[in-house]
């Protein structure tokens, strides 16, 4: 048997999200959605799990911390005290307060730039990457569900197209692959 | 699906389909630019052209054809610099804050903001570089290893912590701004039909394929990026009114620094964006979008701004007399009635008084009024930096020192031409840039969206 890829092209999110659950619960995978924008709430019925960039984030933020603390160090106290007005550096201690702007900005810096990096990376959006979404209109007004066969063993491409066709569809394209 | 009380205005005015957004933005890109736009673009090029004629006058010559002497060693140059900065704060401040505030009218006027904001921060990035005379030793900004020993840069200076500062800003304003683009880019790539054009746009959009995973990790980005965004929109210029609060210098040496810069540059940046949005909505058509509910929200912005900004000023001055610092208090009466007095005068007029004319409803929502009070509140910021910088420095402590200082055409060519540069910037990302957040606008057509509104209100009578 031909594995097929299903697209089923909605034009509304919410209607979308009404038959994403419907072919959920009936036991059909929905593989993915491509939208033009983000559709709020459909991430739990496709079984989509919460992204972990947030966490990504923080660990590159402590570690902008942790840099910056050790540059100050190194700079300011071990390679090279400066003694400015009579009040040398001496310690890191002593002269944090003076350190806390740069070692924010650092963290900042090392936050955004590393989840930034880490986003494109993950979504394999890099210059030159083609265009991978299968319907263009997907990125203009129409929210197209994708099932595969290959996902599901327990209906036939038949009986999921047919299941589409009970929801508000605009229309089903199907693909071998 | 979350609906908006009916009482709220909506955000989108008549009837739009999202095929209609993706029209009303992207059909700009693809048809011939209006004539206006090759007028104002060959205009602002040749001011951009003079200014950068100026600045290679600049090096080849060196910082004496500045109008700078040994009292006033920063004049138009930190002014323009500060003046810059200030205003490329309302385009963080609108994506970033306003972002965790949930507040929908920005996705409107976000995306032209946060380029205005870039583009800005370049202008203003230029003139510490500039001024610095030899620009090809500008990295000695940085921690780098060097052949001169143990030389570091000072992290204890204000000076290197604007260097961290700026570099963060622009950079991370820049991320942020482009990793909204992506998505809309992919929008314009599968609409073209030019292949060369597709092309282009295909490299801009990154392959992005608007998958539901991509979007939850977009949110997220946006999300936390905005999150670091915020302090940092208020680090930035509470670090360059550290350039002048950390010296002994009076009028400079002022604690009240920092909050009252932040709150002076959101309140020049909203006057710019203002400037902006409105010629740009008339000329592109984009009424529909930016309604005068946004404008209107933007001018209680600058109220609120502008009057955080008078208190600190009225601060000041009080602060001046009842601190018993006599140098102190006469920096601020020379600064009122000194041969400066009028940059004073201006300054208090365009900031002060003026913004408190839009307490009034009516003015407020009047296009016309805004556009002439967003020039009003940037001439006036520019003369509270003028004001701070020139007026503390011609006359301080030593008498046999003090002077006056006169602009040369250098320094008034180079400003001029920072105007140019920019507005070049910018009409080159009207003209080839989605203007507005496509995808973000699309999410929220079906609450704020007036026809919608409209259908939901009947919904609810029935």
């Amino acid at each position: 048997m031909v594995n097929k890829v299903i697209y089923a092209v909605y034009e509304d999110p919410e209607v979308l999200k009404g038959a994403a659950r419907k072919l959920v619960t009936s036991g059909v995978k929905v593989k993915d959605v491509y939208s033009p924008f983000p559709v709020h709430g459909l991430d739990p019925i496709i079984g989509i799990k919460r992204t972990r960039l947030g966490i990504a984030s923080f660990m590159f933020g402590i570690t902008g911390t942790s840099l910056a603390l050790l540059g100050f160090w190194y700079f300011m106290i071990h390679d090279w005290p400066m003694n400015i007005g009579g009040k040398p550096n001496w310690t890191l201690y002593h002269n944090l307060p003076a350190f806390v702007p740069v070692m924010f900005e650092f963290t900042v810096l090392c936050a955004a730039h590393g989840m930034a990096i880490t986003y494109l990376i993950r979504n394999k959006t890099l210059p030159g990457m083609p265009a991978r979404n299968p319907d263009p209109r997907s990125t203009d007004d129409k929210f197209v569900m994708e099932v595969r066969t290959a996902d599901n063993h327990g209906h036939s491409g038949e009986q999921i197209t047919s299941m589409l066709r009970e929801t508000p569809v605009f229309e089903i394209n199907e693909r071998a692959y | 699906m979350h609906s908006e009380a009916a009482l709220r205005e909506p955000l989108i005015l008549g009837h739009k389909t999202y095929h209609d957004i993706t029209n009303d933005i992207v059909g700009p890109i693809e048809n011939k630019a209006p004539r206006g736009w090759y007028i104002l673009t060959t205009i602002a090029g040749l001011i951009a052209c003079y200014g950068i004629g100026c600045i290679f006058y600049l090096f080849s010559k060196g910082i004496g054809t500045w109008g700078l002497n040994k009292t006033v060693d920063w004049a138009w140059d930190i002014t323009n610099f500060v003046w810059w900065v200030g205003i490329g704060h309302a385009g963080t401040l609108i994506s970033a804050v306003l972002l965790l505030f949930r507040q929908k009218w920005r996705m409107a006027v976000n995306r032209s903001a946060e380029a205005m904001t870039i583009f800005a921060v370049i202008m203003a990035a230029t003139f510490p570089l500039i001024h610095m005379g030899r620009l090809w030793l500008a990295y000695w900004v940085f921690p780098l290893p060097n052949q001169f020993g143990s030389l570091w840069v000072n992290f204890n200076s204000p000076l290197l912590w604007d260097v961290f500062a700026i570099s963060t800003y622009f950079s991370v304003s820049l991320v942020f701004w482009y990793i909204g683009l992506i998505p809309d880019f992919a929008t314009i790539r599968d609409r073209l039909t030019k292949p060369g054009w597709k092309r282009a746009y295909s490299i801009l959009s990154f392959g992005w394929t608007g998958n539901a995973k991509a979007w939850t990790r977009f949110e997220e980005v946006s999300l936390v990026l905005a999150g670091v965004a915020t302090p940092l929109v208020f680090s930035v210029h509470s670090v360059v009114s550290m350039d002048f609060a950390t010296s002994v210098v009076p009028g400079w040496h002022t604690t009240i620094f920092p909050p009252y810069f932040v709150s002076g540059a959101v309140f020049s940046g909203f006057a710019m964006v203002l400037t902006l949005l409105l010629v740009m909505r008339k000329v592109m058509h984009l009424e529909a979008y930016i309604t005068v509910k946004h404008v209107e929200y933007m001018n209680i912005v600058i109220i609120v701004t502008g009057s955080i900004v008078g208190v600190a000023y009225i601060t000041e001055l009080f602060v001046s007399w009842y601190s018993g610092v006599e140098y102190e208090s006469y920096a601020f009466i020379n600064r009122a009635t000194g041969p400066y007095w009028w940059s004073y005068w201006a300054m208090m007029t365009c900031n002060v008084i003026s913004p408190q004319l839009f307490w009034v409803k009516k003015w407020r929502r009047n296009l016309m009024f805004t556009f002439v009070m967003s020039l009003v509140v940037n001439t006036g910021m520019w003369f509270e930096r003028f004001v701070i910088i020139v007026t503390s420095l011609h006359r301080d402590y030593v008498p046999s020192s003090w002077t006056m200082f006169h602009p040369t055409w250098v320094d008034a060519g180079i400003f001029v031409g920072t105007i140019g540069i920019f507005f070049t910037l910018y009409l080159l990302f009207a003209r080839y840039f989605p203007v507005l957040a496509l995808n973000e606008l699309k999410s929220i057509l079906k609450v704020t969206g007036e026809s919608y509104k409209a259908d939901a209100a009947k919904h609810q009578h029935h």
